[in-house]
Order: C-alpha cells, then structure tokens, then sequence
C-alpha cells in the first residue's frame, strides 16, 4: 500500500546531539551485570543469543532516535514466549531492569536501553502463527514487520495501521508505541485493530489479554497496554484485526500557492462529509527537498502539495472523487494530477514519503516534532511556527497528517553548535500545539525525547492516574524505567483503605 | 438492587464529583454511580450508602464544528447530544439502545461499554473516545488522552475507564470524535431458514470490498437474515451490489430503502423486559451454531455480523426456567465469553452476570482496581469477579 521510508528517514544518521540518558537519575553508575544473572540469560535462550561483547551492544545503543545513547549490559534474543518469559523471571529475581525493542525504529528514543540493565529484543520472533480470515484475524510473534502481517493476508485482506517504516518496523514496536501512517484517519491506529495479546508482566507472570473474541469480560486491559511504550510488559504474541482490501482507490495531488488554501481545502473536504484514506499536505521546502530526491516532476514552486487518496467502493470513490477535485479548484490549486495507474500512485506517495529523508539535501541536520493539533487551527499554527522559524533564524519544513492535524515540523540546521536552539525551537513548537489545543506526539511515542514536555499537557493528579496504571502492572518499575513519566515515580504499596482522621472530621485539620 | 441505598447525591460539577467520592472513601460508603439508570446490569447485593448520580454534569462543554469533535459532560443524555449533533449534520457514531425514556447518558453508555450497530464500522464507545476526566476516590480529578483525534501521549486511560463500570471512579467528561451524518441509507437483506446459509452469507459479506455503515445478523423462530446498510452518496449502488453476493450464498436477497425501522428492531432486540439478555462474544464462523443455541432455547438472536457480537433474548418465563435457560446457553455456546445484560433481580442473584476472565487476567485487574480505588468506593462488588 505504501512505499515505505523511515528506512531512509533513518538513512541520515547525523545525530543533532549526542545525550546519554540515564534513564533513571543515578548518581553513581549502575553495577554490572552479574555472571549469574549472564548463566541464567544463556541458558534460556542459548549463548549466541545472549550478546555481551562491547563492540555488539553499541549496535543497540539507540533507536531511531540517535539522540539518545545509552550501552545495555546484555543484549538478549529470545526465540520464543516461553524464552521472554524466562528471560524475564531472571530479571526479576536480578532485580535488573530490561527493555524491550522491536526493529529499533521508534523516533522517541522509546528502545533506549537502560545502561547495564538487559535488551530485550524480539527480532527472531518473527512466525505467523495463524492466518483465519473468516474471522478477520491474524496471529503473529512480536518481531513480524508491519508489512508482513499484511502480506500474510493478502491478495484479500489488509492490516491497516501503515507507519513509513512499515517494512522494517515490527509489530512488537507498533503495538507498544500505537503506531499510525498516512491512512489513520480513515482507518484509525494499531490500538483499533489489536483483539489479544499474550504478555509477559515485569514479575515473569504470562497474562492473555482477550483474543480473536471483542468485549472480553473485565477491564479493557488491552487498550491500557497498546501505546504504553513498553512500560507495561512485553508482548509475545499478537492478535490482530485485518480488513478486506478497498474495491477502489483512487489518488491525486493537487498544488497550491499557500498552506492556508491547501489547509481551506482539507477542512471543506473532511468537513463536507468526505473521510478520505489519506490526505496528505507538505509545504514548499519539503516539496523541494523529496522532488530532488524522488523526481516525480512536483512543481518546486507550489507553496503547498495536497495528497488526497479516496478508497472504498468504486461507486463512492467516483462520486466523491467529483466533489474532492471541485473543492481543491474552488481553494485555488494551481494544478491537480490524478494518478491514472499504480505507477503514477506510487510516484506521488514516493515522493511524500521520501520527505524526511531528502531534508538532508536541504540541511546537514534536523530535528523532527510530531505535534498535533486541531486541523481547524492549522493556519494559524502555522504562521506561529514560520513566525518562531524566523525568531531562530532556521528554516522549519512542515509535513502532515493533514486529517488528523498531525504536523511532523523539521527544523532544520548546519552548524552542529546550533543543535541545542533546534532543540528549543522545536519545544517551542509543541508548545504551540499544545496551546492550541493539541498534544505533544500523536504517532512518534513519548519514549525519552518528549518526557520532558508531558507537562504542559498533563497536570499532577493526571499524572499520579497514569502511575496507577504502571503501579499495577509493574510495581517494582522493571519494564522501561525512564520512559514517558517526566520524573522517576515510584510505587508504593497498595495504600491501605483512608480514613477520615478525627480532626479532620472535625474541620480542625486539612490532608494535603 | 441490593441494599437500600441511603442517600442519593447530584453533584453539580465535577470537583464536587471528586470531593464527595473523598468523603465517601473516608467514611468506608460505597458508591453506586448512576446515569441514566437505564442499565442496571453486573452483580448486585454490595452495599452502598450513596447514589451518585451524573445528572448534573450535563454540559456540552465544546461542539468543534470543524474539527468533528465534542468535549461532553457525562450526564448529557445520548439522545440530546445527538439533536444537538444533527443540527451541524454530524453525529456520536454511538447507537445502543437507549433505554426507558430515552434516557441513556453518554458517560454511562462509555462506561458500560455499550454499542449498536453502529459499531461495524466505527467501532466501539472505546475507540471513538479521545479523551477522559474522571474522578477517583482520593478526591483526584485525572485527566487522560486530549482533544484531538491523535495523540499517543501518556497512557490511554480512555480504553481502561470505557466497559469498566465504573469500577474504577467516575468518568466525568468525555472528549469524542465525531462522524459526518450520512445523508442516504439503503440496506440489502439476505433472508433465510437456513443457519448454515446465513453464516456463509454474512462471512461473503464480512470479506468482501463493498463498504457498509452496519453489518447486522438475526435469528428469530426459526428465521434469518444478514442485513448490510450502506450510506451515503452511493448507497443505492452499494445496496445493489450486495444482492448477488447473498445470492450466491443461498439466501434470498433484496434491498430496502426504507430502512430505519429494520435497524431500529436489530437496536431493540439488545433489550429485554422482563426475560434475559445474554451478550455473546463470538466468531463469525460460529454463527450457525449460535442461532441453532438460540432457537433450541426459545430465544432470539440480532447483532453484529463481522464482530462476532450477539445479543441473545430469551423471552419472560419463570425465573427458574431463566436461570437453566442461561446456563444451556453458556454450556452450549462455550468458550465463548456469555455476559447477562438485562435480567430480572431473582435471575440475576442466581447467575454470576459476567463471564470469568482466566486467573492471571483476573488477578491484574484486581491489581488495576486496587491501585485507582484502594478503598474499593465506586460501585464496589458489581463487576468482574466481584470487583
């Protein structure tokens, strides 16, 4: 469905700044691994699987995000559940925290190891382990790609959520960050389409979260784990919802000389009742940067291009199809290309997606947000960041989610020592979001990177509320400790029942 | 219902929610949360000292036109945010039953995790919230999720705090997406007495292209059909196109383009007065088998095809004959997760209303409760295992 890219977002490995993260404020360094807890990893999974060797952990010392860097004391490859369980229980008696990663291409530093803690990583769990599509289900292991859950359903069926490094990035990652892509607003992110889990608790405890069946009985633990970064458990194996292909799709670009009209014409269309698959904007500098990199002929003196694809019924595809191309005319588009076969289709989502990568044509360096807001803010936020662009003097590429107002800003940058306004500039734009009523990641994850700025978005009792959560999965704080909570948290016992004290009652003192 | 509830309480905002869930907690009261009062399902018989009722957190905080979505109070009635809705042509894409006088409230719907038919193809309460505030027992007001229709920031408490009965504190507002009104419906219906026919019928349905805004199935003496209703600008054509897949299923197809009253019948046979609503998480392979349950049972069946969700409606008989009837039902229907909805008081002391979640599952969610509601205050005993 998508020509898939984060591989070559990644293919710039030019890290804006080097930070060793800590992951937890240690003042001292933690301890190494111990020879016993290293006997007992390699004897659940094998010794070629258990890496120590310095030279192979470095491999592991980021994510996507290359920010970040820290060195696990074992990297571990399990091959199975039962190995993950195992892997894990020795971690629990160690008392040593551990990570789980997928293919490594999250962009929130949401697989950055604990230093000399274990990395867990799940890439030989790579087996469907069933395909029923009378059911509309798929079973997989957690290492399986995005885009092999779809191959192993097709030519009939497809599994929606398409991040763009879909042919890398694994389902294990995508259930723990709630991953999305280019057609979410339609179709919605991975938390829509998981049914069950197997999970593995930080105390080794194997948990079966629903199934094939919807509405198991109890609490929606499944929707509590999909998107928890990992903090939560680790999944061994995945249930997932896969839908029939459209009858029809339908593709175009249409060119604009403002994002403000391009931005008129996205509101008319979703608002005059349209939901496309996918509708696409980038403005003036990204068009300029993916056009040198994917030459499908973009005009690089279009203010703004605005992607639109339209599936379903061939029927609803040609009348709205009508009404999409009007309403891009009516806003002042300058030119509109309708892709006439698979090859012109993919051109244009070559080009969109070839956008992170080809910044690097334009910039040495950049910095990628993820911010979203409400799409009916979007001009406004707009002039906001070209305002703070012009403020730092850097130039600032948009990309978005047009639908879901999903802006992927990227700062961009030369000089290494202007790594740290890039930083703040980029801040300062989710703090734009967040003022406009928005949040601070809508697909990348919070991981390390966003931590920081969770509050401006969430206040102290919001935040007490999520650590109930990961209280009541993970009191001891094994599973990603670092991650998403701005500050360590502990978890104290289970309180006991409160009780009013008789002062209180009697108004004489206050319980703060 | 119970114990004789002691006091009845109507906060008038949510701080005031929050404090008296406070004192309640201080004083050792469980409290029975209370919307609509058009579901009184889960166990009964705990004991509380206080009604909270949501009545009066019946704001319509914000309608973003532009943006489809809303910030609701969880008092407002579903039934009058959707007037509301319908003048802006939009709509909470939200059709359960709405209970005796219409009087079904957005937060109890959410935290009952209710549904219609609807939920084909836009999911389920849990998936069109995008944000929560709910008041906990400590007094706390937590806010989780945002306003936009994206957003992976924080934990999606959203999820956890929809079907959770309450159990957990009390949601008091709600941040939806919404979903254009579609201007044209037509629905084709494939009828038969055959449930063999009508599950390969609904499965040619389920798997094919053709887009449908509800994907329904019933059974009723001895009767079937699959129904798929189609909207918008190509309804009629979509409609059409349907009718040879049934056809080749073996079932005999037609199309309707008067079709509320066919939808409003699936909506209505969620509900029971007087007999016993058993909901039925299924597959749709094993759709044949359910309606042969049913029938063997005196029972009726409607739900959603592609979900594998069925409402089971044996008709009022004694309370004897209910309480077996439900227990053929689930021995029959096994493993499939068999949850009673409406059922009359004596029934429902005698059956455990929820199917029991395995051990480990059970036991974290135990964890879950007792970390957001220590002292087990918000609507204490009703839900799974007694939580």
């Amino acid at each position: 469905m998508c020509v898939p890219c984060a591989f070559r977002e990644r293919s710039l490995p030019v890290p804006a700044r080097l930070v060793t993260e800590t992951a937890q404020t240690l003042t001292t360094d933690p301890p190494p691994l111990t020879a016993q807890l290293l006997a007992r990893l390699r004897d659940v999974c094998g010794r070629e699987h258990v890496l120590t060797d310095r030279m192979q952990l470095r491999t592991y010392e980021s994510d996507g995000l290359l920010q970040y860097r820290a060195t696990p004391g074992a990297v571990v490859l399990p091959g199975s559940a039962a190995e993950v369980r195992d892997v894990v229980r020795a971690c629990a008696d160690a008392g040593v925290p551990w990570v789980a990663r997928g293919a490594g291409s999250g962009l929130s530093g949401g697989a950055l190891p604990v230093r000399e803690g274990v990395l867990i990583a799940v890439t030989r769990m790579r087996r469907v382990l069933d395909v029923d599509l009378p059911n509309g289900r798929v079973v997989v292991e957690p290492g399986v790609t995005n885009t092999e859950v779809s191959l192993a359903v097709a030519p009939t069926h497809f599994y929606p959520p398409d991040p763009s490094s879909q042919i890398v990035c694994s389902i294990g990652g995508n259930v723990a960050e709630n991953s999305g892509g280019a057609h979410c607003f339609k179709y919605g992110f991975t938390t829509n389409y998981v049914t069950g889990l197997e999970i593995v608790l930080a105390d080794g405890e194997v948990v079966t979260l629903g199934g094939k069946l919807v509405d198991p009985p109890g609490y929606d633990l499944l929707g509590a784990f999909v998107g928890s970064e990992g903090t939560l458990g680790i999944c061994t194996a995945i249930t997932l919802r896969v839908v029939p292909v459209p009858e029809a799709i339908k593709t175009m670009v249409a060119f604009f000389d403002t994002t403000t009209q391009a931005g008129e014409a996205v509101s008319e269309i979703v608002s005059g009742g349209v939901v496309p698959g996918a509708i696409e904007m980038m403005d003036t500098l990204t068009i300029q940067a993916a056009e040198q990199a994917a030459h499908a002929g973009f005009p690089t003196d279009a203010g703004a291009a605005l992607i639109v694809e339209l599936d379903g019924s061939s029927h609803e595809c040609e009348a709205r199809f009508d009404d999409v191309v009007a309403v891009c005319e009516r806003n002042g588009a300058t030119s509109i290309r309708i892709a006439r076969d698979d090859a012109e289709r993919a051109a244009i989502w070559r080009t969109r997606k070839a956008a992170f990568a080809a910044m690097g044509r334009i910039a040495s360096h950049y910095y990628v947000q993820d911010g979203v807001i409400p799409r009916t803010k979007l001009p406004e936020v707009l002039v906001k960041i070209s305002a703070l662009a012009d403020e730092y003097g850097m130039r600032v590429g948009n990309v978005f989610h047009a639908g879901d107002g999903n802006l992927h800003p990227l700062v961009c940058y030369d000089d290494e020592d202007d790594a740290e306004r890039a930083e703040e500039l980029s801040g300062r734009i989710l703090d734009v979001c967040v003022e406009a009523g928005g949040s601070i990641t809508g697909e990348h994850g919070v991981g390390v990177d966003k931590k920081r700025h969770m509050t401006r978005m969430f206040s102290e009792p919001d935040l007490a509320a999520f650590q109930h959560l990961r209280c009541a999965f993970d009191p001891r704080g094994l599973a990603n400790p670092g991650k998403v909570m701005p500050t360590p948290r502990l978890c104290g016992e289970v309180p006991g029942p409160y009780r009013r004290h008789p002062l209180e009652r009697d108004g004489i003192a206050e319980r703060f | 219902m119970g114990t004789e509830t002691l006091r009845s309480e109507t906060p008038q905002s949510a701080d005031d929610a929050a404090q008296l869930l406070r004192d309640c907690a201080g004083e050792g009261i469980g409290v029975r949360i209370v919307g609509g009062a058009t579901k009184p399902w889960g166990r009964h018989g705990a004991d509380y000292g206080v009604r909270l009722n949501t009545r009066g957190l019946d704001a319509i905080v914000e309608h973003n036109r532009g943006d489809f979505t809303a910030v609701v109070e969880a008092g407002v009635s579903l039934r009058e945010l959707d007037e509301v809705l319908a003048d802006a042509g939009q709509r909470l894409a939200l059709d359960p039953p709405l209970g005796a006088g219409d009087r079904a409230t957005v937060g109890g719907v959410v935290a009952a995790g209710d549904s219609g038919p609807l939920r084909h193809h836009y999911g389920a309460a849990r998936d069109l919230v995008l944000g929560v505030t709910v008041a906990l027992s400590d007094g706390s007001l937590a806010r989780a999720g945002g306003r936009v229709i994206k957003n992976v920031a924080g934990y999606d408490l959203g999820k956890l705090f929809s079907g959770s009965f309450g159990t957990l504190g009390l949601i008091t507002q709600l941040a939806v997406r919404l979903h254009p009104r579609q201007p044209a419906h037509e629905t084709a219906v494939g009828a038969t007495d055959d449930p063999a026919r009508l599950q390969a019928a609904a499965i040619a349905l389920c798997g094919s292209s053709l887009a449908a805004d509800a994907l329904d199935v019933r059974w009723r003496a001895g009767e079937g059909a699959v129904l798929a209703r189609f909207a918008g600008v190509a309804a009629g054509e979509q409609a059409a196109a349907a009718r040879p897949l049934l056809g080749e299923a073996g079932v005999e197809a037609r199309t309707v383009d008067d079709d509320d009253g066919l939808w409003e019948a699936q909506r209505g046979a969620q509900r029971s007065d007087g007999g016993v609503v058993l909901r039925v998480s299924g597959r749709p392979t094993q759709l044949a088998d359910a309606c042969v349950a049913a029938e063997a049972a005196g029972a009726t069946l409607a739900g959603r095809a592609a979900l594998g969700l069925w409402w089971i409606s044996v008709p009022a008989t004694t309370h004897g004959e209910l309480v077996e009837v439900v227990a053929r039902l689930r021995e029959l229907l096994a493993p499939s997760a068999c949850v009673v909805l409406d059922a009359p008081g004596p029934v429902r002391a005698y059956v455990d209303p929820w199917a029991v979640p395995d051990d480990a599952a059970l036991k974290l969610m135990r964890r879950v409760k007792a970390r957001f509601d220590p002292t087990a205050t918000c609507n204490p005993g009703i839900f799974v295992g007694g939580i």
